[in-house]
């Protein structure tokens, strides 16, 4: 049941609130009251201290949870259906490649999984490594690479069948600042080249404002939207990293996780 | 390439040898030179004159145990991998069979040779095989459920983002998962099955496999004979550990990429 008038939306968070262990005696609300509207081909990041259920929300979005009052729509269709047509691309902070599975291997899993062949798997696993620049390592195995090579493999499996929506939690999280910095970078050129929508959990204040072009403040229990803040900085580079701009933006996300930091 | 991996595997099997080779000549040189009497502890090399005078017999006797030990070994796998599989796709029945597993894990399995006798006869092999059977079961059980359980909650949360079902999420994640733990299992359980034979054997039976071939010739005094039954049913056990590591090996060539570091960075995970 596509709803016409939902189709350009991303993702339409619309009433949602989520108590984990509903009447037990470690009954927790993790989320409430949460509306928020994602357009299409838009970079939204959600960022807030821990506990603001910034984690919860994106797997309600994955329909990896269940919401337990409200719905989430994705694409003019439920998050369980977008899951089984397979619309999500996830990437996790730790990047959850198999060991067994050579890169190349790795990028291919979900296009097995969907009954490609296999001249059309390697063909387009090829093309992934080409984006996340890693020609050369396809017949390596994951723990022979290091951990921001992994995370490129990870983000190249994650595009691979060209998924609508991008869910990705903290995915550089685990990653040096040098690396981190290099890829961001890497992830905005191919969110340009690839024009999906992406969904971002983060903890960081500069990478959320570097990234995206909303930036969702959380406030903590039950976790609530505090505010959204539109980031307008064109085309990033290194440069809008001293860009006075930047700190404007990164200074306006600090000060509103200060305020809902203060409230918790 | 290959000087260096070859260079590797000699820097791995080098030092064991020598001290394999010193333990011997010194064993030799102790027996010699305190003059200790070969009926408490003869010299390797009387051990192996009788293992050569008496190849004909132990050839047998290592071939009857052997074969016990070694299908015992295959139907203990076996079982314990299928029942490993069924109590990952049942969750009720792990709960209730994997405390009773691991408490008939801690009791002596072998001291049930005597009861296996008198159900299954003493005079075919079927009463030791379920000696093997039992002992090599628990732990490759135990094992392959832990390794077939303990996948990284993300891994499976991505497999149910791109919707896969639970027999796939078991073919592609829980499988390859548990292959670590189940070549663990294997390492333990190969030699092992060699000794619950033995044992097995102690408790009476045909007088021709090695168990029995040592405690008669024990009996007659002959302790040099008995000594070289111990040193073939040695040999056997590590010829089983070694196929061990050598499925391990064929199995999961990821692991042996990573020990050979040809190309290793800095591991990534935390």
């Amino acid at each position: 049941m596509s709803n016409p008038v939902l189709a350009e939306k991303a993702v339409v968070i619309d009433g949602v609130a989520k108590v984990f262990n509903e009447g037990g005696d470690s009954e927790v609300a993790a989320l409430s009251g949460i509306d928020l509207t994602v357009e299409a081909g838009e970079f939204i990041s959600l960022i807030g201290p821990s506990g603001c259920g910034k984690s919860t929300l994106l797997r309600l979005v994955g329909d990896l949870l269940a919401p337990t009052t409200g719905e989430v729509t994705v694409f003019g269709k439920s998050a369980h259906e977008a899951r089984l047509d397979q619309d999500y691309g996830m990437v996790f902070q730790h990047s959850g490649l198999f060991d067994w599975r050579r890169v190349l291997a790795n990028i291919e899993l979900p296009l097995e999984l969907r009954g490609w062949s296999r001249d059309e798997r390697s063909a387009r696993s090829a093309e992934m490594l080409g984006l996340v620049r890693l020609e050369d390592f396809g017949g390596h195995y994951p723990r022979q690479l290091s951990g921001g090579m992994q995370q490129r493999v990870s983000i190249a499996r994650a595009l691979s069948f060209q998924p609508k929506l991008l869910l990705m939690d903290e995915p550089f999280g685990a990653l040096d600042e040098m690396t981190r910095e290099h890829m961001q970078l890497e992830l905005l050129r191919i969110w340009r080249e690839t024009q999906t929508t992406v969904v971002f959990v983060t903890h960081s204040v500069p990478e959320s404002a570097f990234l995206s072009n909303r930036v969702v403040v959380l406030s903590p229990r039950p976790g609530r939207i505090h505010s959204v803040v539109d980031v307008d900085l064109g085309d990033r580079s290194d440069d809008t990293r001293q860009d006075p701009a930047f700190f404007e933006k990164a200074t306006e996300i600090r000060e509103a996780l200060r305020a809902v930091e203060g409230d918790g | 390439m290959i000087f260096r991996r070859l260079r590797g595997r000699a820097s791995v099997l080098g030092p064991p040898i020598v001290v394999g080779v010193a333990g011997l000549v010194l064993w030799e040189a102790v027996v010699r030179g305190f003059g200790i009497r070969e009926f408490l502890l003869p010299r390797p090399t009387s051990i192996l004159e009788e293992v050569v005078d008496n190849w004909p017999v132990l050839r047998h006797a290592i071939w009857e145990t052997g074969w016990i030990a070694v299908s015992g070994l295959l139907i203990g796998i076996m079982a314990g991998v299928a029942l490993a599989f069924l109590t990952t796709r049942f969750r009720t029945l792990e709960e209730g069979l994997t405390p009773l597993a691991v408490v008939v894990n801690a009791t002596p399995i072998v001291a049930l040779a005597p009861i296996f006798n008198a159900w299954f006869g003493i005079t075919g092999t079927l009463s030791n095989q379920s000696v093997v059977i039992a002992v090599v079961f628990f732990p490759v059980f135990i094992n392959t459920s832990r390794g077939l359980m303990a996948v990284h909650p993300d891994e499976i949360e991505l497999m149910h983002s791109y919707a896969a079902s639970k027999w796939t999420i078991f073919r592609e994640v829980r499988v390859p998962n548990a292959l670590p733990f189940f070549a663990n299992s294997l390492r333990l359980v190969a030699p092992l099955s060699v000794i619950a034979a033995i044992v097995a054997e102690y408790f009476g039976g045909p007088q021709d496999r090695i168990g029995n071939v040592i405690t008669s010739n024990v009996a007659f005094v002959r302790y040099d004979v008995a000594w070289a039954a111990i040193g073939v049913a040695s040999a056997l056990g590590l010829g089983l550990f070694a196929v061990a590591l050598l499925v391990e090996r064929v199995s999961m060539p990821w692991r042996a990429a990573m020990v050979e570091g040809e190309f290793t960075t800095t591991p990534g995970r935390e």
